[in-house]
């Protein structure tokens, strides 16, 4: 990481950070919902920080968008602000800061980010960039290729799982014709 | 919404951009950033948008329910598909290498190209078709309860 993006990527972190912080402390469920938007649209200007436009394409959409107009129906059927503030369980609190602190000490063995010696750079993904071009001959995206090809069946799967979403919620929320009621 | 005027001004000039970077996604994703899900997923949130701004029974005259409830399948029928047509012409399941032929050339995609094309197309309707029939669902059921 270069120093000029420091700038950028430090600000963004706070930011994801003091938004993810204040959604946990909000009691009104439409404002939290309108953060949780703007928390995704953070993660996609960060996605798009470390190069993945792909993947911030689908976190602005999807994340920002789609999901934020879903909850805000959903919180119509239900009640805009939660109940009463819980007490503090402490049990819980252990379980969290015990399970955060691990991960946290979890991430100091990861490499540091765009090292050219971390194990995601050294396998498998040389291997697809030298044969994408022997195996497909004018596609450029390697992204594109190892999803749509190498990992075809993969993508296969995704889709389904897409489409039995589909297929459940039309099942769970279709509303009832009331003349079908003959019984 | 419909009485918010900066609001539909708005969405009227974004949404017809939206959709047209929802297509360049789907049909440029084999030489840029995208492909068939974020496509979907564009152009689902362009429909979205102009379904709160004008209502559901706009947003249902432009895409119909019925017309989801075809596209939603006929995606993953594409993309299976495609990897039956493979199994026919000779290769393996999703082995895109058999479907090279020789008209069309420069047009038409082919080999490895023509599937993962036609592949991406299958995502992208699929999800697109997915994410708003989402968006009716819960959007009808608002308006009833």
């Amino acid at each position: 990481m270069t120093e000029s993006t420091q700038f950028i990527v430090i600000p963004l972190l706070g930011l994801l950070a003091a938004t993810a912080l204040t959604v946990a402390r909000m009691r009104d469920l439409w404002a939290a919902v309108m953060l949780s938007g703007i928390y995704s649209f953070l993660g996609a200007c960060w996605m798009m920080v470390l190069d993945a436009p792909d993947v911030a394409f689908t976190e602005a959409a999807v994340g920002a968008g789609i999901s934020t107009v879903l909850m805000l129906a959903t919180l119509s059927h239900t009640s805009r602000t939660a109940k009463s503030r819980p007490r503090i369980s402490w049990p819980a609190l252990i379980v969290v800061i015990v399970t955060g602190s691990v991960l946290a000490y979890g991430t100091l063995d990861m490499p540091h980010y765009g090292d050219p010696d971390a194990p995601i750079h050294r396998f498998p993904s040389p291997t697809y960039i030298e044969k994408t071009e022997h195996d497909v001959h004018d596609m450029p995206n390697v992204v594109t290729v190892v999803l749509a090809s190498y990992r075809g069946y993969d993508t296969l799967g995704e889709t389904t799982v897409i489409f039995t979403a589909a297929v459940a919620v039309t099942l769970l929320m279709r509303i009832r014709r009331p003349e079908v009621t003959a019984s | 919404m419909r009485s918010f005027s900066i609001l539909r001004v708005v969405a009227k000039l974004l949404i017809p951009y939206i959709l047209l970077f929802a297509f360049y996604v789907q049909f440029h994703g084999d030489f840029g950033p995208g492909g068939g899900f974020q496509a979907g997923v564009i152009f689902a949130a362009g429909i979205v948008l102009y379904g709160l701004i004008f209502g559901l029974r706009a947003a249902q005259k432009v895409i119909s329910v019925t017309l989801l409830e075809v596209m939603i399948p006929t995606g993953v029928l594409i993309y299976g598909g495609t990897g039956v047509i493979c199994l026919l012409a000779g290769g393996n399941f999703l082995d895109y290498r058999v479907l090279d032929h020789h008209w069309g050339h420069g047009l038409v995609p082919h080999g490895q190209h023509l599937g993962i094309f036609l592949v991406e197309l299958g995502v992208g309707i699929t999800v697109s078709g997915v994410m708003i029939a989402i968006f009716y669902l819960f959007a009808a059921r608002r308006q009833t309860s």
